[in-house]
């Protein structure tokens, strides 16, 4: 194949120089776009990167598919807790550097949140074995991204790790993950959670004529049973919500800090594009800059010419009744066109992020499932010859 | 005929002009619902509250029963003699679907417990409703079609409709690799390496796609249907057009 790294013309050829920034000076990479975009594979990419330059990295990823599993050579799947993952010599070679991955565990992270800022073990109790708990630690929506962001930051802290990279959660609005840490400590602050507190605090015997009405509507539209639990929860709760407010914002100044970079991933599609943009944007607007753009599965280059050479050339061919030449060329000139369609689609990233901090990695000849095949990801996106393990 | 769309950013009108589409929300869902159900004046103070977040918490699915009833009341209209919903991706579609017989076994009476039976009734009910699952000829997305295929039989219990197979490159068969060197060889050798490169990657895409519709057709054995990829890295109403020909005149 041809050379498939090269980058569209108005993309600088330091892009290369600047991924490998990212992984040897952040400590925290935070890799975001939307779903089916090779968010997952791309995290392992920069992971397995990091570890060939000598660094200790952490990969935590929340995609079950079994793929990177499978991939990372894990033939039990990820675990929840960080597991080394076996890199032949010369892939690490002796940088000293190591690669590990876990899979997020939301529930499992939550009840660690709790246990770190209950009083007792006799509050930890009620509160794990609440419905109303359990299905905040499945269902309130930002919940994944919060632990996705709790667990980086305990990873951040761990002496075994000197480079955490995230995989962040598809969610519909991308910044969710930024906010999220805070939407607990909103949560906790809700004026129903002040309410409900009322009759606990000093043996107040005090539902005031405000709550009962709500609270009777609540019961009739969810159920009697539904509401006592979260009553029992909010009252379970008291006492904790200062330590989970400190600990979402020592979550977020981590996110927010230089440390931290933040890759937007995309396909070469309007829509994957479009929400890069936006993401990038938004980022921009919260004073936290994107570090760079991969956008993977662009149609490979295929030799110098254009489009319409090619089909010049298939016509040609046809004319002197060379009909196997002629759809050898039409093959040449549907591969370019679409190549030509996908990099028009990508310009509005490369204006908005920099041209010179955005790649184009080729679309391959087949699935990447081995260790293997991230070496490959690795060798375009950072311009190295791939290594046999 | 309708479309629906669920949150999300609307995309699908520009692309279907002529055909009614219509966005559907889970915070407007439940406020119209609250508002239906005798509740006017508590969903007002619900939504300044923000007690709906509360609420939502408590009964999980509460936000997904109301816009599945939302698609049933307009189904019980007779307005449509179709509505196509274009619904959640993979992971939360299981979730999206079964949190009427989730609501159902967990609330005992009242206006939620009769929204998820009416709604059970449609999912069951394999005349008025059938899943169409869409998938790539990718090893992720064909694994996680199979996997969502049985957990809707199982879980559901929907009447499955045929899968489709989006975007599979289905052009002009090529030369193999002999007949392309043969073909090639007066040429110069860059520009035969062009052509030979080309033609071995778009062959081996095609390979490694047509192995996996074959492992698709012997992991779920039910019907398939399937749609070229089109030449375009956004699709236009011609392109929609183009492509419906190709389920039917």
């Amino acid at each position: 194949m041809s050379d498939t790294t090269t980058p569209p013309e108005h993309v600088d050829a330091s892009v290369v120089a600047s991924d490998g920034d990212v992984i040897e000076s952040s400590t925290v990479i935070v890799c975001c776009g939307s779903g089916g975009v090779g968010k997952t594979t791309t995290a392992a990419v920069l992971g397995l990167e990091a570890a060939r330059r000598g660094r200790r990295a952490v990969v935590v990823t929340i995609d079950p598919a079994r793929r990177l599993a499978d991939a990372l050579g894990l033939a039990d799947g990820l675990a929840s807790e960080p597991q080394r993952i076996e890199l032949g010599p010369s892939t690490a070679g002796n940088s000293g550097g190591e690669l590990w991955a876990m899979m997020l565990d939301t529930a499992a992270t939550f009840d660690g949140l709790v246990r770190r800022h209950a009083d007792s073990d006799e509050q930890i109790e009620r509160i794990l074995t609440n419905p109303f708990y359990r299905n905040i630690a499945g269902a309130l929506s930002g919940t994944q991204e919060y632990m996705a962001a709790e667990t980086l930051h305990e990873l951040h802290l761990d002496d075994r790790f000197d480079l955490v990279v995230v995989d962040t959660p598809p969610s519909r609005n991308a910044l969710d993950f930024l906010e999220a840490p805070g939407v607990l400590a909103r949560f906790l602050d809700h004026r129903l959670f002040r309410l409900l507190m009322l009759p606990t605090r000093g043996g107040l015997k005090v539902i005031g004529t405000a709550t009962q009405p709500i609270l009777k509507a609540i019961g009739r539209v969810v159920g009697s049973d539904v509401l006592a639990d979260s009553v029992a929860f909010f009252q379970a709760f008291a006492g904790m919500e200062t330590g989970f407010r400190q600990r979402a914002d020592d979550v977020v100044a981590l996110i927010r800090s230089p440390e931290t970079s933040f890759v937007v991933v995309a396909s070469p599609r309007h829509d994957t594009i479009d929400e890069a943009v936006w993401f990038a944007r938004q980022l921009g607007d919260q004073g936290v800059g994107v570090t760079s753009a991969i956008v993977n599965r662009t149609h490979p280059e295929f030799g110098c010419g254009s489009a319409a050479d090619a089909a010049a050339a298939a016509d040609a061919a046809r004319e002197s009744d060379d009909g196997v030449l002629g759809v050898l060329w039409d093959n040449v000139a549907a591969l370019r066109r679409m190549r030509d369609l996908e990099l028009d689609v990508i310009s509005p990233l490369a204006e908005v992020v920099g041209g010179e901090r955005l790649v184009v990695l080729p679309l391959l000849d087949g699935d990447v499932h081995d260790l293997d095949g991230l070496l490959v990801i690795a060798a375009h996106l950072f311009d190295h010859p791939v290594v046999d393990r | 005929m309708l479309v629906v769309e669920l949150d999300g950013k609307p995309a699908l009108a520009g692309l279907v002009p002529g055909i009614e589409v219509l966005a559907i929300s889970a915070p407007e869902a439940l406020d119209e619902y609250l508002r239906d159900h005798g509740f006017a004046r508590i969903a007002k103070r619900l939504n300044r509250t923000g007690v709906i977040d509360v609420v939502g918490t408590a009964a999980p699915g509460i936000d997904d029963i109301v816009v599945l009833g939302k698609i049933k009341q307009l189904e019980r209209s007779g307005e449509y003699d179709l509505i196509v919903v274009d619904g959640p991706a993979a992971g939360h579609a299981i979730t999206f679907l079964t949190s009427a017989a989730g609501l159902a076994d967990a609330v005992s009476s009242g206006p939620v417990r009769t929204q998820a039976e009416e709604v059970l009734e449609l999912l069951h009910d394999p005349t008025r409703c059938q899943v169409v699952l869409v998938t790539l000829p990718e090893t992720t997305p064909v694994n996680e079609v199979v996997e969502t295929a049985f957990a809707l039989e199982d879980d559901v219990g929907v009447q499955l409709g045929p899968v489709v197979v989006n975007g599979v490159d289905i052009g002009e068969p090529l030369p193999d690799d002999e007949t392309a060197r043969g073909a090639v060889s007066h040429l110069d050798a860059e520009t035969g390496r062009t052509l030979l490169d080309a033609a071995e990657f778009r062959r081996s895409r095609r390979e490694m796609e047509a192995g996996e519709i074959a492992r698709l057709a012997s992991e779920l054995p039910i019907p398939k249907v399937t749609l070229p990829a089109r030449p375009a890295a956004g699709l236009t109403p011609e392109d929609i057009d183009e492509l419906a020909l190709v389920l039917g005149p």
